[in-house]
């Protein structure tokens, strides 16, 4: 019955000052709403420009790298070991692009428990040739299935379907760029030459397109057996090994550890993408600043708004403490009336954020670079919501703690007597 | 029985100088007794009755309410006693002006919570009545007038049926005629209800109705 006691004056205050009541709840609000609006919106971006280059990076890849021996002839020879020794022209030693028992290595990476899937791939050096004119390209052979389940290919393709590819051996998945340069259409025919010099009539399935200019001039994908296919090569010839892990924070570690177990270049993707998760964490910095600003903005004015309140009430609160409402009676009628503040306030703003960032990610948002994203991205994170409507509380809490201890000390005798 | 009981009551103030404005006063006070305190202003018997109400508690010397030692407790319990025992009325009305009368005089008993809403509001009706304005009750307290808003207040200091109601200067502010109300009104609290009454007064002619007079100057009692 106490508490609801107290509720209810601070209600009675509350409602006969309704204006001073809505402008302090309209700073809370406007604090929340922007919060769940950048919050929302930063993230959905975040998100969107991870997944253009994280969602297709595989978290560790798997090559061999032409490099020249780290370890000269010289340097096994005793008797030298304490000389200096100096050798010119050190020219790369001759390696196999494939890896060295590609098929049994990737059957142990698909059993083990970190590993959410790996995948093989044939990278072919290639020439489009279209009419006299010759396009350097690069055929990539993908297991198309998996390709799709790990990184969501078919958000890439612009025309055509993964499906497509899949089930049309001979078929090839043609960069946009390419398409464009020699006039070619999905169903056309195109012939394709490689370094074997072997020439091979494709299907155009499909048109796909990154997002980066660079590499729709040349990227095309086809089917892994075409890829050895043209490469003259039996179906254990694999040159690239893609791994997607669990837990993609693990790939530093377990990159060193393959390097070192299965002799190949291994390249994680935070050394592969360092710039990117940077970029993540600063845009995610900058929406709480100014999300926190808003919010401070928001409390300074409930807090004046309480204290302005508390010097026009001196008197009824003489005359609570004088019929027996003790100091932390008091406090509390004023700490409840912040909290209402706050709570409404903070509610209608996270209604109202929710309700422009349905707005903004209903608003077209075409770009070249991102071909199947037709509207601005939002994350709908019941996370921010959360945190906004508990900020909320929380400022407000503080920005009314403050004026009512204030209450809470007032002498009611110097008030009585004041008169 | 004594409801009331100061015991060598004495209190300075330092600032800016050491003055001691009240002189080892000693007095009592008991069951149904109706007193008044006289005396110039700065006397001190504001202060004296601000000490005996609990919310001074800057003094030296004892206090007792129904003889229980009051002196040295916590504010909080000083509040419960207030609100259990102790029923004020002031010179200037102190009515909580956004709340509507009954609201008000309901206050005090909604904090004591010992009984349920309705129970309180019926209680509160019956004070209303006891000082013929419970035709007012369900307007908002700043819209009624002086006399009036006396009456509330006497409604509220005798909502939780005190031991003492204590006054300062509740005539002060009021004509003659409304001044006789009141009067009349703690007059009959204090014979039919056995009520005791502390009042602080100019008024001589208050004062003289009164069972008792206690005169105050330079911070003793006088007689």
């Amino acid at each position: 019955m106490k508490f609801s006691l107290l509720l209810s004056i601070s209600k009675t205050h509350l409602l006969s000052r309704k204006k001073q009541t809505i402008i302090a709840a309209l700073g809370v609000t406007f604090g929340i709403g922007t919060y769940i609006i950048m919050m929302s919106f930063m993230n959905g971006l975040n998100g969107l420009l991870d997944g253009l280059i994280l969602n297709r990076t595989p978290h560790i890849h798997l090559y061999n790298e032409v490099q020249p021996s780290e370890k000269q002839p010289v340097d096994y020879y005793e008797p030298y070991k304490s000389k200096t020794r100096m050798v010119e022209s050190i020219k790369p030693k001759k390696i196999q692009v494939r890896i060295h028992n590609a098929l049994p290595l990737l059957g142990f990476l698909n059993k083990q428990k970190y590993v959410k899937g790996a995948t093989a791939q044939v990278k072919a050096q290639s020439f489009y040739l279209g009419g006299s004119t010759q396009l350097n390209g690069v055929l990539t052979g993908i297991n198309v299935q998996k390709e799709q389940e790990l990184y969501n290919l078919d958000d890439y393709i612009v025309e055509g379907t993964v499906e497509d590819l899949a089930q049309n051996e001979k078929g090839i998945l043609l960069g946009a760029g390419v398409a464009k340069k020699l006039a070619l259409k999905v169903g056309d025919v195109i012939q394709v030459a490689t370094k074997t010099g072997e020439i091979q009539p494709l299907k155009i399935v499909g048109l796909y397109q990154s997002g980066m200019a660079d590499v729709d001039n040349v990227q095309s994908y086809v089917n892994l057996e075409m890829a050895q296919r043209l490469m003259g090569q039996s179906n254990d010839y694999i040159t690239d090994i893609n791994i997607k892990l669990n837990d993609m924070t693990q790939a530093p570690k377990l990159a060193k550890e393959m390097e070192e177990t299965f002799n190949v270049t291994a390249v994680d993707i935070q050394t592969a993408n360092a710039q990117f998760e940077t970029g993540s964490s600063i845009r995610t910095m900058i929406s709480y600043a100014v999300s926190i600003t808003l919010l401070i903005v928001a409390g300074f004015g409930i807090y004046n708004i309480l204290n302005m309140l508390i010097y026009e009430k001196m008197n009824d609160i003489a005359i609570l403490k004088a019929t027996g409402f003790s100091g932390r009676d008091v406090k509390w009628i004023f700490i409840s009336q912040a909290l209402i503040i706050g709570f409404i306030g903070g509610f209608i703003g996270l209604v109202l954020g929710y309700f422009v960032t349905t707005i903004i990610d209903n608003t077209p948002f075409d770009t070249a670079a991102l071909p199947t994203i037709k509207t601005f991205p939002i994350d709908y994170d019941a996370k921010y919501y959360i945190i906004g409507i508990v900020f909320a509380m929380l400022s407000t809490f503080f920005a009314g703690y403050f004026p009512s201890r204030k209450a809470e000390k007032i002498d009611p005798v110097d008030i009585i007597r004041g008169q | 029985m004594s409801i009331l009981r100061a015991n060598n009551i004495c209190k300075s103030f330092t600032v800016p100088d050491e003055v001691q404005i009240l002189k080892n006063i000693s007095f009592e006070i008991n069951e149904g007794e109706f007193v008044s305190i006289m005396g110039k202003s700065g006397c001190g018997k504001s202060t004296l009755l601000y000490i005996l109400s609990t919310m001074d508690t800057n003094y030296t010397g004892e206090l007792f309410l129904n003889d229980k030692l009051i002196t040295g407790q916590t504010s909080d319990h000083l509040a419960s006693i207030r609100n259990e025992q102790i029923g004020f009325v002031f010179q200037f009305h102190y009515l909580l002006a956004e709340f509507t009368v009954l609201e008000n005089v309901m206050l005090p008993a909604r904090k004591l919570g010992l009984k349920s809403k309705e129970e309180i509001e019926h209680d509160a009706i019956t004070k209303l009545k006891l000082l013929g304005i419970e035709d007012q009750a369900l307007k908002l307290s700043s819209r009624i007038s002086g006399g009036q808003k006396q009456r509330v207040a006497i409604a509220r200091a005798l909502i939780n049926n005190p031991s003492i109601i204590m006054g300062d200067e509740p005539t002060g502010n009021l004509d003659s005629k409304n001044s006789d109300i009141v009067f009349d009104i703690f007059k009959e609290l204090s014979v039919e209800e056995k009520l005791s009454l502390l009042i602080v007064t100019h008024d001589d002619d208050f004062a003289h109705r009164t069972d008792r007079i206690i005169m105050m100057g330079d911070g003793k009692i006088i007689e």
